[in-house]
């Protein structure tokens, strides 16, 4: 069983010195090791951002994709071999804005992906414009009087398009983190994670303190019942989405790769792809 | 008796045309005639006129006819919108309801069958199709039991008494039309065909077909015409296979699925139109720098923005060519036939293995949705090869990373799938150096740019230009691509009837641009006509741009929505030479 050091590389992240993703970096290293993960039983999609980098941050196979788009190569991937583990991974930017229709079709839709979201609040690599994510009157510099737009609930928009899987977490808390990236990797479906992932440079607002101050920890409430989908919406919005812990768990529904008529446990790129005379044959009496 | 005949249904759509036409043409074929369909409709569901023709020959036909023979119509709309077509002494068959009355100056025999009357005294009005495509096969006095036993088949799902029902509405539209006309008429008596039943199929079918033989397994589609038969018939079949569809959510989602599952090591494809293709373009740049096999189909219809969507066009070349921001290696082949569909497709995916590279396979509405008479269909002709695909690698040293991205002699590095305990790399559309890892250095990046773009250096595919050019000193070099390949020979055999010359060739790899083989003809042709279904002559500025004589070159372009008819290029041609 592969350790969490086998899945480092030797590649230096070029993220600044105190960014949130360093610690989300280090908890899927640890999360991958804990479930007993090989580093080559796993595939890390990611989209682009200062986040969207993590995939070349692991030592496992990784795509870096292009903007927005993590969600719908990394189901390719599962889809064309459901043995295989896949994580998704981007920033909010990246999952909420320019990649919302994916996220919401990704939930519907159940693949057993862990979809990992580096919310920093902000445009980290294009250099401090506002994303969905953003506070009302959040001053950046694509909102130079405040952002106006009302602030986007990744988790509320999760729990309504049917998440079998939400949860949420602070990159300073590694190991609730870990935890929550092992439940999501042990669960079968699709899984989100929105990590709050402070961006050092560019979000003088929305700070590790501020984070601190703010979020309401469910581990800290033992009567909790993650399997209540409307104690789950509840909880969310009582703390204004400020909440980290496993907030929902359905593990009644099935995965995608499970319902697909036909489809194996072997993964569809280990089968052999000849079709025999015989099959071939049996097509071409249909159109005749 | 007559070699050929042309036939045409029309009504509102929703009516019943589409059922008709099937259940004709099907028998049609069972007696061994050579078809070919063209469908005329809207973009709407219901309402609306739509109309189906199909030429039947009994020698092999790949163009629709200038005129008509014998149209069949539920309403005063289709004899008002078609009558023109009809040449002299041509029958139209329609439903007596609608007191049906023939335009001024057409001169046509026109029986009015109790069409609907009939159907819904055998209880339902549905089974108008089966009135009116029993009274015309009645007229041409082929063999009843043939046209039953398609009946049969049609219906035989639903339980015997419903194809009684349906057998019995046959046999009373064909009484009826027979007692009017005095018998099936003569002169619409079609010689025997070979009796033996071809494939028939639309482009669409051929391309689905092609897939799956090529190890397609998975498809991720987002609906559209001329495209969604594709994904319908991979739907009903791949499960089989193991395999599946996936509908996503939009053609960005449809484009980059398919990149992850071809990096995964499935054989994997997409297919739409202009607009769908127009939102791919940014994921075709990814499998371009990622090397990353890809298959995308593109089925033209009339753009730009929505267009045209339900008529036929060339205009997207442009955009399979050069779309994409930056500069990438990319294959655009275009098949001109059924065949073409079946066989480009296997190669396509070869190809995108081979090269690593996305593949664009281009149809056109008339290719990808008329239905046509095909030759037979060889599993085993186009092996599956897929490249430098390598499965289970020797051991890596510790921590080195596998070199996906190898500088090799023809710029293809081997490729290994996920899963591979030594093969772990990384992938991403930033540049990156041999092994995956993001770099600016200047010098890799020349060298990794020259290593993509170098990779199609010389690649022609089989058949890459399809030349009929049996003439020395030809009077006219006519040039072509899609579905017009069939019109366009029918023109020629006119044209020769008349005592002109032409050659022909067909542009089937548009992109790598085959410039020797098409030079080569230009050089010899006196005179060059390059016939497209656009509005700027894309195919004439690629020839010119890559093979030269622009001097010699003239366009025939049509962009109104239908394809050319052989006539229309007659005349053309004509007046070049
Ligand atoms: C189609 C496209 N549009 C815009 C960009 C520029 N761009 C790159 S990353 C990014 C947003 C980054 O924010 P986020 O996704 O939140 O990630 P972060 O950098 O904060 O981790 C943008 C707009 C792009 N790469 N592609
Ligand atoms: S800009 Fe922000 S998000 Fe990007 S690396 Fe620096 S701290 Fe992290």
């Amino acid at each position: 069983m592969a350790t969490f050091k086998e899945f480092r590389n030797n590649v230096k992240p070029n993220w600044c010195p105190g960014c949130g993703d360093f610690s989300v970096q280090a908890s899927i290293q640890r999360a991958a090791a804990n479930v007993g993960l090989e580093p080559e039983r796993l595939a890390v999609i990611s989209g682009i951002g200062c986040s969207g980098r993590i995939s070349g941050y692991i030592n496992a196979y990784g795509l870096h994709g292009i903007h927005g788009r993590a969600l719908p190569i990394a189901q390719g991937v599962k889809l064309a071999n459901r043995e295989l583990t896949v994580i998704a991974s981007g920033g909010d930017g990246d999952g909420f804005a320019i990649g919302m229709g994916h996220t919401v079709h990704a939930i519907r839709r159940n693949l057993d992906i862990t979809y990992i979201v580096m919310d920093n609040q902000i445009y980290g690599l294009t250099k401090g414009q506002t994303s969905p994510r953003s506070a009302e009157g959040f001053k950046t510099k694509s909102t130079p009087e405040g952002s106006i737009e009302s602030t986007l609930s990744p988790l509320e928009i999760a729990m309504s398009a049917g998440a079998t899987f939400v949860a949420q977490s602070f990159s300073s808390d590694l190991k609730q983190l870990t935890a929550l990236i092992e439940a999501g990797l042990n669960h079968k479906g699709f899984s989100l994670i929105n990590v709050f992932s402070p961006c050092v440079t560019f979000n003088k607002v929305n700070t590790y303190d501020w984070f601190k101050e703010n979020i309401v920890n469910l581990d800290q409430f033992p009567d909790y019942d993650p399997s209540n989908r409307i104690a789950a919406m509840n909880k969310i919005m009582e703390t204004n989405g400020m909440l980290t812990g496993l907030i929902y768990q359905n593990t009644v529904r099935k995965s995608y790769e499970d319902l697909v008529v036909g489809f194996e446990e072997q993964g569809l790129a280990n089968q052999d792809i000849q079709m025999s005379q015989e099959q071939f044959d049996k097509l071409l009496t249909e159109f005749k | 008796m007559i070699s050929q005949l042309s036939w045409k249904i029309g009504g509102q759509q929703g009516e019943g045309v589409e059922s008709t036409d099937r259940i004709f043409s099907t028998a049609l074929n069972r007696l061994g005639y050579y078809l070919y369909g063209y469908r005329h409709f809207s973009s709407r569901i219901k309402g609306g006129h739509t109309n189906n023709k199909i030429r039947i020959s009994t020698n092999p036909i790949r163009a629709i006819s200038d005129d008509l023979d014998i149209l069949v119509a539920f309403d005063q709309e289709s004899i008002d919108l078609n009558s023109h077509e009809l040449r002299p002494g041509g029958v139209v068959v329609a439903d007596a309801k609608f007191n049906p009355t023939l335009p001024e100056g057409v001169n046509a025999k026109l029986f009015a069958v109790p069409i609907t009357a009939i159907a819904e005294e055998l209880g339902t009005s549905l089974m108008k199709n089966m009135v009116a495509s029993g009274a015309s096969w009645a007229l041409l006095g082929l063999p009843v039991d043939v046209f039953n036993k398609a009946v049969e088949e049609e219906f035989g799902r639903k339980g015997p008494a419903i194809v009684e029902k349906n057998i019995e509405a046959v046999k009373r539209g064909s009484e009826f039309v027979l007692e009017q006309a005095g018998g099936p008429l003569d002169e619409f008596k079609l010689e025997p065909a070979d009796g033996k039943q071809k494939l028939f199929m639309i482009g669409n079918e051929a391309i689905a077909l092609g897939s799956i033989a090529a190890g397609c397994r998975l498809m991720s589609a987002y609906p559209i015409t001329p495209a969604s038969e594709i994904m319908e018939y991979l739907i009903k079949k791949l499960p089989k296979f193991g395999g599946t569809v996936v509908q996503t959510e939009d053609e960005i989602a449809a484009v980059t699925m398919a990149i992850g599952a071809n990096y995964a090591g499935v054989r994997t494809m997409t297919a739409s139109a202009g607009p769908g293709l127009s939102l791919m373009m940014e994921a075709i740049g990814l499998a371009g720098m990622t090397e990353t096999p890809l298959v995308i189909v593109n089925t033209q219809r009339g753009g730009p923005s929505t267009g045209l969507p339900t008529k036929q066009e060339q205009s997207d070349l442009n955009a399979m060519v050069y779309g994409t921001h930056g500069e990438i290696p990319k294959i655009v082949i275009s098949p001109a036939s059924i065949e073409d569909c079946f066989y480009d497709t296997i190669e396509a995916f070869n190809l995108s293995e081979e090269y690593q590279v996305p593949v664009i396979i281009m149809t056109d509405l008339q290719l990808s949705l008329g239905k046509q008479s095909c030759g037979t269909l060889n599993l085993g002709e186009i092996p599956i090869k897929r490249g430098k695909l390598v499965r289970e690698l020797p051991e890596l040293e510790d921590n080195q990373y596998f070199k996906r991205y190898e500088f090799t002699e023809d710029g293809v590095s081997p490729r290994v799938l996920p899963g591979d305990k030594s093969g772990i790399h990384h992938v991403t559309g930033v540049e990156h150096d041999e092994v995956g890892r993001p770099s600016e250095n200047a010098v890799n990046r020349q060298k990794m740019m020259d290593k993509r773009l170098n990779k199609l250096n010389g690649m022609t595919i089989r058949d890459a230009v399809r030349t009929d050019a049996p003439h020395n000193d030809a009077d006219l070099l006519i040039i072509g691509m899609g579905s017009t390949g069939g019109t366009i020979d029918e023109a020629r055999s006119r044209l020769d009837a008349d005592g002109l010359r032409t050659n022909h060739i067909t542009i089937r790899q548009i992109h790598p641009f085959p410039t020797s083989i098409v030079q080569a003809e230009l050089e010899k042709a006196k005179k060059v006509v390059i016939l497209e279904n656009n509005a700027t002559g894309q195919l004439a500025s690629q020839v010119k741009l890559y093979a030269g004589n622009a001097d010699k070159i003239e366009s025939v372009l049509k962009y109104d929505g239908n394809p050319f008819l052989p006539s229309e290029v007659y005349k053309a041609c004509k007046e070049l030479i």
